[in-house]
């Protein structure tokens, strides 16, 4: 076993609950690794075979027409589809080397290794303060002022305490659709998470809040490693180092991002990102 | 936006292959101009221009408005951006055909001189370079874009003997030195309209395979031989 894997799963052994075996194949600068990694749905194959490396602190964009296992593949990352039923997984998908479908697991850590933000802004119904503190006070008992401190550290990363920092006590539901948005990923970051998904973070905020949100990426790369579905193909181009390429279930295409909308190998990837079809 | 777009680069085509159209057609007639040394060919040549210049603005625009629109990527960009250097260059060979059609007029009223570059070959493959270059371009055929490249070497060769001959012609003959560099400025517009046409073909590699060969085209046309091969 590759030296670097064993020190890895050594540091982040605490995410099993006894000792798993670790991915040969995950290279050093990969922080996440599919390798033949397939997700079924019942009998319908929704990702098939897919070997992909997210790159530690880099951001990935997963494209493809609806339909096409890109926000299946996410969800995967964290685990999201363990309640779907029929749900099945075949290949490897580690997360540091470490299997994420490994039976003993503890997904719990998982998810907050890897957090998520959705489409659709989801706050608690609840202070702006106590939505941030959630995950942290999950975590254990904690001190006031320490968790004074990682929710305006929170707040200020997801660019957001100069709009709240004077009603923190206020409920999140009466923001709006943008704060709402960046408040959720306040929630993610407010846990440490090494990864980000974001499953079309932008689709429901209006130009100005999908701005903010996609300089908000900008900013978290290098710290975090992110991977966002997106519709929105110059939103892919804008934000993202590396771009993936998702039709019916298969991965057709990884790269550069530079490369992909520039000079894509694949027909089927020039096709859709031209418009020709999707 | 996909059938909007479709519509709009289909436009943009017929657009640059009208500047193209033109371009070609002025310099075969200051061509003729110049080997008839016809005044009344110069003059109309001269006055084509102007229609040229207008409707490399109209091609310029059409391509601003997509970009912003539409922000085209991948093969539409690379098409957009290349319809966009292409349209510039065809504008600058429109201007050395108007120059050689402005040298005519000098060039009758002077002592004549036998003129002092092979005007056969000159022209001939000058005109050859620009209407192949054209043609690679409306074919995506990168291999007859190769070809432009190759021949420019041939019109340089004649340029820099037209320049020993005009020297040694003005010190022979000084009374006739203004016919003699009047040619010179044909041969140099000649020269300059062939490395135009290279400018075009380097423009269809990157538009065929993203690739910027300007400073590298030796490397370029050896690696793209050897994948026909």
């Amino acid at each position: 076993m590759n030296a670097t894997l064993e020190i890895e799963k050594k540091k982040h052994s605490n995410i099993m609950k006894e000792s798993p075996e670790a991915n040969p194949k995950s290279g050093p600068g990969n922080i996440v690794e599919a390798s033949g990694f397939s997700v079924y749905y019942g009998k319908f194959h929704a990702v098939k075979n897919v070997s992909l490396g997210l790159e530690r602190g880099k951001v990935t964009a997963i494209i493809g027409p609806s339909g096409c296992g890109k926000s299946t593949f996410l969800r995967c990352i964290n685990r999201m589809n363990d309640l779907v039923e029929g749900c099945k997984t075949t290949g490897l998908l580690a997360l540091e080397g470490i299997d994420i479908y490994h039976p003993r697991l503890d997904v719990v850590e998982l998810r907050r290794r890897v957090g998520m933000v959705f489409q659709r802004p989801n706050p608690f119904p609840k202070s702006i303060y106590d939505n941030v503190a959630y995950g942290v006070r999950l975590k254990g008992a904690i001190r006031k002022s320490e968790l004074d401190d990682i929710v305006e550290m929170s707040l200020r990363r997801a660019a957001l305490w100069d709009e709240v920092k004077d009603r923190l006590n206020a409920n999140a539901i009466g923001m709006s659709g943008g704060q709402q948005q960046r408040l959720c990923i306040a929630r993610a970051l407010a846990i440490s998470p090494e990864v980000l998904l974001m499953d079309e973070p932008c689709s429901a905020l209006d130009p100005k809040s999908t701005a903010r949100i996609e300089d908000l990426i900008a900013e978290l790369a290098g710290e975090y490693t992110i991977a966002i579905v997106t519709h929105n193909m110059q939103q892919a181009a804008r934000v993202s180092d590396f771009t993936a390429f998702f039709y019916e279930g298969n991965l057709v295409e990884f790269g550069e991002t530079k490369i992909i909308f520039t000079n894509p190998k694949n027909k089927a990837t020039n096709d859709y990102i031209t418009g020709r079809f999707g | 936006m996909n059938s909007h777009l479709r519509k709009d680069l289909e436009k943009l085509k017929t657009q640059i292959l009208k500047v193209a159209i033109s371009v070609e057609e002025n310099v075969r007639k200051s061509v003729k101009a110049l080997r008839e040394l016809s005044p009344a060919l110069a003059c109309e040549v001269i006055n084509a221009d102007y229609d040229i210049d207008k409707l490399e603005v109209d091609t310029e625009e059409e391509c601003l408005k997509i970009l912003a629109l539409h922000q085209p990527v991948a093969s539409d960009l690379r098409f957009v951006i290349t319809v966009l250097k292409i349209n510039n260059e065809l504008e600058h060979i429109g201007d050395m055909a108007s120059n050689i059609a402005k040298r005519v007029s000098f060039i009758r009223t002077e002592n004549p001189v036998p003129i002092p570059f092979d005007i056969e070959t000159m022209t001939s493959r000058t005109v050859y370079m620009l209407k192949t270059s054209i043609d690679a371009f409306l074919q995506s055929d990168e291999l007859l874009a190769i070809g432009v490249c190759s021949d420019d070497a041939i019109v340089d060769e004649e340029n820099r003997r037209c320049y020993g001959n005009v020297a040694e012609g003005i010190k022979n003959n000084p009374d006739s030195a203004m016919c003699y560099i009047n040619y010179l400025l044909v041969s140099k517009a000649l020269e300059r309209i062939a490395d135009l046409c290279t400018n075009i073909a380097e423009d269809i590699i990157y538009m065929k395979r993203s690739l910027i060969v300007r400073h590298n085209m030796k490397d370029a046309i050896e690696r793209i031989k050897s994948e026909y091969e």
